[in-house]
């Protein structure tokens, strides 16, 4: 069934983005991440102008986030303070990473500073969370140093800040500017690679803050929940690539496939999670990886003025 | 030579006009099965078909029939042509032309191919064929780089079939009425495109006759398009709140289901 796309330009066929919308959903309410360093790359496998994937992504991981924030309130999973903390850093990232988009933009070198990025990104954060995971999983035996040293709770650069908070939910006493900075850079990853970000987030928030497990998930879907409302926003007035009937056709897949996924994620080890987790973002890394390598399909693009 | 065809082309109408005294030469009756391409929720392109009648002159059909050449063009770009390059292993954007002055669509269709038709200076006056398109590019860039660039612009495009040419494309019946399928893809950029219709014999172009079709966005899409660019902020307010009520909806619903 193909379906014309106004701010694209072009037709597709609208089953291919409900599905691509669905399996990212189900991950999205498995694992608490956006899903958007699956969609993103996709839709622009699948022909889409990069531009516009980037934006209708972006406005499409808004509509996933809700239904998953709402599950995992249920469950009080979310801390809204820590959230809120996270959220303030990451609109002022989002604002200076649109500056830095447009600079890179009218370079020509966007593309390869996104494949560069989403490369070192997955493949540090990807191989962490699968040597974690295998440990936990009894797969790999832990190392001599893990075993002399049990898991630190605090980070010692983080513990020096000051100005600590106490964030009940979250089981922490520590300054708000750690959770700042990490939206911050989360929010300049978000405008930059079309990404909820929650890759980056849900690691951090559980090995560099060290925040209680059951309130990772539903705060990471809170920060993207907002975070990625004021990134449309911001394409809609600058870039003029959000596509509503792109975004539409991923969310109707979506959400019903993140339904799903919370409902999955309750029943199963929170390490085999991660696992897949783990595998899933090495294996995008990998391709990413490949596709800076090989000789590209096309030699030339063009750029309207 | 770029200038030279530059200047080519500012003299095409007088050169017309000197090939073609209405009394001797046949006239060109063209017309196109849609002035109006209308863009709507299921397009997924279209296919044009350019006609017309040959009026000769005194109502004879002459023995040798006349050649006919159909030339769609879109409204022309100014675009930046970037070149990716294997640097230390990556492959990168290293260099890139400026073109004043891309067609953004450009397909041709004739009787006979191009090449046996009109000879290379005939064919850059009218700008027959994809390899006398005239791109203005910036200058700065030596000779080799600007065909290099002007090949992969029209290689590119022709296979996102943006540019095409139909060495067979016109049928001419009777000698007296042609016509002529262009296919336009759904991907095609808006605006207003001329269909250019030339009678050429003997290497001349003896006669030409344009019309116009405009291409448009209509209906819910047009709609879509007009709100995304004139009114952005209300636009993307209406994305989030969308893409917030139908993740609550879901959500609800689920939850009254399964809950």
């Amino acid at each position: 069934m193909d379906i014309y796309l106004p701010i694209a330009g072009l037709s597709v066929n609208a089953l291919v983005i409900v599905g691509l919308g669905g399996l990212v959903g189900l991950l999205t309410g498995m694992v608490g991440v956006g899903g958007g360093f699956l969609t993103t790359p996709i839709l622009i496998f699948y022909g889409i102008p990069p531009p516009v994937a980037v934006a209708s992504a972006t406005t499409q991981i808004t509509g996933t986030s809700i239904s998953g924030v709402l599950a995992h309130r249920r469950r009080k999973g979310v801390d809204v303070q820590m959230g809120a903390v996270i959220i303030a850093g990451g609109v002022i990232g989002s604002i200076l990473g649109g500056f830095l988009f447009r600079l890179l933009q009218n370079s020509g070198q966007i593309d390869t500073v996104i494949s560069i990025l989403y490369v070192l990104l997955l493949t540090s954060i990807g191989g962490m969370m699968a040597k974690e995971a295998a440990t936990a999983l009894d797969i790999l035996k832990p190392s001599k140093k893990a075993q002399a040293r049990p898991a630190r709770r605090h980070n010692p650069i983080i513990a020096m800040l000051p100005f600590r908070w106490r964030f009940y939910r979250s089981g922490l006493y520590i300054s708000p500017l750690a959770p700042l900075l990490l939206g911050f850079v989360t929010g300049l990853l978000t405008v930059l690679l079309g990404v909820g970000g929650g890759f980056v987030m849900v690691p951090a928030m559980i090995y560099l803050l060290g925040m209680s497990a059951q309130v990772v998930v539903g705060t990471s879907l809170l920060q993207i929940l907002f975070v990625t409302a004021a990134t449309t926003i911001v394409h809609a007035t600058t870039t003029r690539s959000v596509d509503i009937v792109l975004a539409g056709l991923l969310l109707l897949g979506s959400v019903i496939g993140a339904q799903y996924g919370a409902r999955f994620a309750q029943k199963m080890k929170p390490e085999l999670l991660r696992m897949i987790l783990a595998i899933v973002v090495l294996g995008v890394a990998f391709r990413m990886a490949l596709q800076l390598a090989w000789r590209p399909e096309e030699i030339y693009t063009v750029q309207m003025l | 030579m770029r200038c030279s065809r530059g200047l080519l082309a500012l003299l095409a109408p007088l050169a017309l006009g000197q090939a073609a005294p209405p009394a001797e030469e046949p006239r060109l009756v063209p017309d196109v099965s849609q002035r109006q391409v209308e863009i709507r929720y299921r397009f997924s392109g279209a296919e044009l078909l350019l006609f017309g009648a040959i009026l000769y002159p005194g109502g004879r059909t002459p023995d040798a029939v006349p050649d006919v050449a159909v030339v769609l063009k879109g409204p022309l770009q100014r675009i930046v042509l970037r070149e990716k390059q294997k640097v230390a292993g990556i492959w990168m954007n290293v260099e890139r032309v400026r073109f004043r002055s891309a067609p953004s669509f450009y397909a041709v269709a004739s009787s006979r191919p191009l090449a046996q038709l009109v000879d290379e200076r005939t064919a850059a006056i009218y700008e027959l064929g994809l390899n006398n398109l005239q791109l203005s590019p910036g200058g700065g860039a030596s000779a080799d780089t600007l065909h290099r660039f002007e090949q992969g612009l029209i290689d590119l495009r022709q296979r996102n079939q943006l540019y095409a040419e139909y060495p067979h494309g016109v049928e001419i019946s009777e000698g007296v009425l042609y016509r002529a399928r262009i296919v336009i893809p759904a991907q095609v950029p808006v605006g207003t495109y001329t269909a250019e219709t030339f009678l050429i014999r003997g290497g001349r172009v003896i006669a030409g006759a344009a019309r116009e079709i405009r291409i448009e966005k209509l209906g819910f899409e047009g709609f879509i398009a007009q709100a995304a660019e004139h009114w952005s902020l209300s636009y993307g307010l209406i994305c989030v709140a969308l893409s917030l009520l139908l993740g609550w909806g879901a959500s609800a619903f689920f939850q009254r289901r399964y809950g």
